[in-house]
This record gives C-alpha cells, sequence and structure tokens, in this order.
C-alpha cells in the first residue's frame, strides 16, 4: 500500500466558526495506481490531496505513507519523505525570477547535490518532459502547457515514488490538457510513480486514472475502478459526474412514448471488455420470440476497456421475455429492469 | 548678479555630509530592517514558523516607533545618542536617530515586499520538504527581490527628507545649509540650490531603484 488514510477528520477553527473540511476518510492507493480524486470545489479534496504530503495536518485519525504513519515523524523525517512525494499545481507554482533550469534543480539545490549531477538530472528531466530548448528561458515566456511541464519535471527531480497532481489541468485548454495526461501516462509506467490526481472533470479520469474517488461533503461517497464507477455510478453526484462523460441514460423524448407492461419490459444492459463484441441481439432475434428495440446505445473506452450501456425493449409473450432476459443475463455484466418513465 | 555668502566647497561638503548620513543609516537600517521585515512575514498568523508571541511583541513595537514624527524622535532621544556618540551634534549624531527611524520603516516595507510573494510558491517550497531557511533563501527573497530593490529605493528617500530635518539640529548636510543660509539669512540663491540639489538626488534614485527592480524582474 502507497497511500493510506484511516478515519480521518480535518477541521478548520477560525475565530468562532468551525468548518469540517473533512469527515471520516478511509482510503487506499495501491503502489502504481493512478487515482483518481473528483468532487464539486468545496467537497474538499485539495485538503485531501495536501495530507498526502502533510501540507495539511489531520485532527484526526492516521495518514500513512509508504507504511509509515505521517504523525509520528520527526521534522527531519518528514522532510526526507516530502522529497519522495512530488506535487503539481493548477497555476504551476514556478518561481518567476529564476529560469526553467534554475526551477527544475531547486529540489536538488535544496538536497545539496554536487553541481555536475544536477546539471545531468536537470537536462534528462527537460529532455523527458520536452523542454530541453527552453532551459534558459524564464517561466513568464512559456505557455500554461509548457509551465505545467516544468513543474512535472521538478516534481520528478528528486526521484519521488509518489505524484500528487492539484487540478493540474485544470488551467489547461483541452488539447494542452491531453498532452499533459499522456505525460502523466508515461511517468506512470517509465517511472513505476504512482499517481494521485485531484480533478473535477471527468474527462481527466476517463483518460488516465484506474481508480476513482468520489467525493462531497468531506466525504467519500464513492469509490472503486473506474470502470465500475463509470458503468454503475451509484451516489447521484457520481451519476452526474458520469453524465459529463457518458450519456448513459434515455433521452426523455424516447422515454415518454415507451409502453411498460408485462408483454413489453425496458432493460438497461450493462457489457463491458470482449463480451462487448458478441452478437447478443442477433442471437436473441434467432433463438427467442420475442421483438428486441434498441431505445439507446452509448460505447466509452475507458482504460483501453470498453464500456457498452444498452437499454433494450422486449415485447412478446411474458414467458418468452423471460427466456430472453435470463440468456441476455447470461451475457453481459449487469442487467437491471427499467420500470418508470 | 547673485548675492549669496555660501561657497562651492560648502556645497560639496554639505552634499558629501548627506550622502554620508544616509548611506551609513541606510546600510545599518537595512541591516536592522530587513531581518525584522522577514521575521513578521515568517512569524505572523499563517506563515511558516508562526510564533504568535513573537509577532504580538515585535509589531506593536515597529508601530510605536513608526508613529513618532522624525523631529519629535530625533529630540527625543537625545540622552541615548549622546550615551552612544558622546555628542547629539553633527553628523554621527544624527546617524543614531536616522537608524532608529529607518530601521521600522524598512521592516514594514519588507514585509509587504515578502506578502507580495504568491503564496503558491511558499507551498511548493514546502512540499519539497525545504526547511525554513530555505523557504526565505531560495523562494521568498528571490521572488520578492525587484520589491525589495523598490522598498529599499522608498526608505532611501524617505532618509534623505529625514536628514535634512537632522539639519535643524546641527546634523550638517544639505538640510543644514538650506536652514542656516536659507532660512535663517534668508539667502534665496542657498534655499533654491538645496532644493535642486535634493530634487537630483531623490530622481536618481527613484530612477536607478526603477533600473535595478525592472531588471530583477527580468522584464
Amino acid at each position: 500500500m502507497m497511500i493510506e488514510m484511516k478515519g480521518v477528520y480535518k477541521t478548520y477553527q477560525r475565530k468562532n466558526v468551525t468548518t469540517d473540511a473533512l469527515k471520516g476518510i478511509d482510503l487506499q492507493i495501491q503502489e502504481g495506481d493512478i487515482f483518481g480524486v473528483i468532487g464539486y470545489s468545496g467537497a474538499g479534496k485539495s485538503t485531501l490531496v495536501r495530507l498526502v504530503n502533510y501540507l495539511e495536518q489531520p485532527t484526526k485519525g492516521d495518514v500513512i505513507v509508504d507504511g509509515q504513519v505521517l504523525a509520528h515523524l520527526s521534522s527531519e523525517q518528514l522532510r526526507a519523505m516530502k522529497k519522495q512525494i512530488g506535487m503539481i499545481f493548477q497555476h504551476f507554482n514556478l518561481l518567476e525570477s529564476k529560469t526553467i533550469f534554475d526551477n527544475v534543480a531547486i529540489p536538488l539545490v535544496l538536497s545539496k547535490r554536487a553541481k555536475q549531477e544536477i546539471k545531468a538530472r536537470v537536462m534528462e528531466l527537460l529532455e523527458f518532459v520536452g523542454l530541453s530548448d527552453k532551459a534558459k528561458s524564464y517561466p513568464k515566456e512559456l505557455s500554461g502547457g509548457q509551465k505545467q511541464r516544468v513543474g512535472i519535471a521538478r516534481a520528478l527531480a528528486s526521484n519521488p515514488k509518489i505524484l500528487l497532481c492539484d487540478e493540474a489541468t485544470s488551467a489547461l485548454d483541452p488539447q494542452t490538457t491531453q498532452s499533459i495526461l499522456q505525460l502523466l501516462k508515461k511517468i506512470n509506467t517509465d517511472y513505476k510513480i504512482t499517481i494521485m490526481i485531484i480533478t473535477h472533470e471527468m474527462s481527466v479520469l476517463q483518460e488516465v486514472c484506474n481508480k476513482v474517488a468520489v467525493m462531497e461533503g468531506g466525504k467519500i461517497i464513492e469509490q472503486g475502478s473506474v470502470l465500475d464507477v463509470f458503468g454503475h455510478p451509484k451516489h447521484p453526484t457520481s451519476k452526474n459526474f458520469v453524465k459529463t462523460v457518458i450519456h448513459n441514460s434515455i433521452p426523455s423524448s424516447v422515454k415518454r412514448n415507451v409502453l411498460h407492461s408485462e408483454n413489453s419490459r425496458v432493460f438497461r444492459l450493462e457489457v463491458k471488455g470482449d463480451t462487448a463484441s458478441e452478437p447478443i441481439i442477433y442471437q436473441l432475434l434467432k433463438n427467442y420470440d420475442v421483438k428486441v428495440n434498441i431505445l439507446f446505445a452509448n460505447m466509452t473506452e475507458i482504460q483501453e476497456t470498453t464500456l457498452v450501456i444498452l437499454y433494450l425493449q422486449f415485447e412478446g409473450e411474458p414467458a418468452a421475455i423471460e427466456k430472453a432476459i435470463a440468456f441476455v443475463r447470461g451475457k453481459v455484466t449487469g442487467i437491471e429492469e427499467v420500470v418508470e418513465n | 548678479m547673485i548675492e549669496t555668502s555660501i561657497t562651492l566647497d560648502q556645497f560639496i561638503q554639505a552634499s558629501i555630509d548627506t550622502l554620508y548620513m544616509v548611506g551609513a543609516s541606510l546600510l545599518i537600517g537595512s541591516l536592522i530592517g530587513i531581518p525584522l521585515g522577514i521575521a513578521l512575514v515568517i512569524t505572523r498568523p499563517g506563515g511558516i514558523v508562526q510564533n504568535k508571541v513573537f509577532y504580538s511583541i515585535l509589531n506593536p513595537i515597529i508601530n510605536i516607533v513608526r508613529s513618532l514624527p522624525f523631529i519629535i524622535l530625533m529630540v527625543a532621544i537625545i540622552p541615548f545618542t549622546r550615551m552612544l556618540i558622546g555628542t547629539s551634534i553633527g553628523t554621527n549624531a544624527a546617524i543614531v536617530p536616522l537608524i532608529i527611524f529607518i530601521s521600522p520603516f524598512i521592516a514594514r516595507l519588507v514585509e509587504n515586499s515578502l506578502l507580495e510573494v504568491n503564496p503558491g510558491i511558499i507551498e511548493a517550497a514546502e512540499s519539497m520538504g525545504a526547511t525554513p531557511f530555505q523557504v526565505i533563501w531560495y523562494f521568498l527573497l528571490p521572488e520578492a527581490f525587484g520589491s525589495l530593490i523598490l522598498s529599499i529605493t522608498t526608505a532611501t528617500i524617505g532618509l534623505i527628507g529625514a536628514t535634512a530635518m537632522a539639519g535643524t539640529v546641527g546634523g550638517g548636510g544639505v538640510g543644514d545649509l538650506a536652514i542656516v543660509y536659507g532660512y535663517q539669512r534668508f539667502d534665496t540663491f542657498a534655499m533654491v540650490s538645496t532644493v535642486i540639489i535634493l530634487i537630483i538626488f531623490v530622481q536618481g534614485i527613484q530612477s536607478s531603484g526603477n533600473v535595478l527592480a525592472r531588471k530583477a524582474r527580468k522584464e
């Protein structure tokens, strides 16, 4: 386990006002995960990520990073731990007064590394993020995407085990976001760095994360693999987020005209992975005495796995429908009847 | 044509005296004021080494000294000056109140400059495991450098004004010249020329401050 939180609470006390930012967080992030935390602003996700590198201290509960309870570490040990955890920010937080080279070099300078070593490492990192030619430039001469690349290079300088991304793509346009996300993916696979991503954009999770936690009101309301949460969101907030990237409900104009009776039933089917390529509809029509009407269909690719959501209307004798459903049940990852209009 | 009892040598000597007073008190005042300004920023609530007791003692002390007009301060601390220098008259004696006047002023200016630094930079520094000293040395000061130069420029100009007042108690310098010749002897030429010298000083200092600050900000 790379990052673990057990019953974490965070309360801010200002004058006579107490704010509960986090209310009982339990979280596990495995080594090698790209873990996404999504939520609307004020959900507590920024506080959550800052607990991992102890920029915020929990009011109650334990934060365990790489097997060590952060609260038990001395300030010296904490500083050493922080060097194992890189962080990138929404507004990059680069030093405007220093060159790109010096910005990337800073974590190494803080660790008092030798000049030659710093030079070699910085050039290697700039090469990795594709900015070798910008070593002598200043941050204000760079675009947003380039600045974030510098931020990433700086975060990687001390060879961390964990990379924390606090809304790292929120200030970037969609195309630049894509290239930054691809870079994060590359970091995860090339350097085996565990990544924690805080975002309010579902598309970010869809692109790179393998696990996700949905936050609301200081709590994690849903967590699991991205495929599970995307395919089958349970909480209304998760459903709202999923809706922004996957249309997974019948359009209301279609809904109005659907009759529900024992001779006409509607089912929501969820098909994942390889089964998505099986000719289910063909087999249904060929082998069962039912009419099948596709009310809605959507196919999305998440983490290189296909997720199909299908709304089918079955018409025929009740017994025939039952048989057909029994067949379908064996073929799909999820099926449930839609009863109301 | 011009009726004046003032000599060119007197002008040169007065200018040197002014520069000496400004330079010496700026140097020592900065050595005191800059660390105080840093201390204000890092110990304030939410600062990197916040310390309620220290901050709530230092902050009002600076306000108290700052609330005294220089001319009052100068007269009020005459016994202290005499103890330190042996006399309360002359250029060296003027430097004592000038330092006490300028140090808290510099502390406030430095505080403002450092508070302008993007808090995100400090957060980034802390996320890298920087020690408080490293946060100040590698992040706060370089990022505030341009603004600090302008702060010191403002302090220098404030000092020129104060040295002119020091002239009233025989501190020497251009201000002394203006009071003794221009005001007390109705020497219009002395008055006008001291005003011009002061304007040249101030303009020169402000312009060089602006140029240096722009350079530091990589503009």
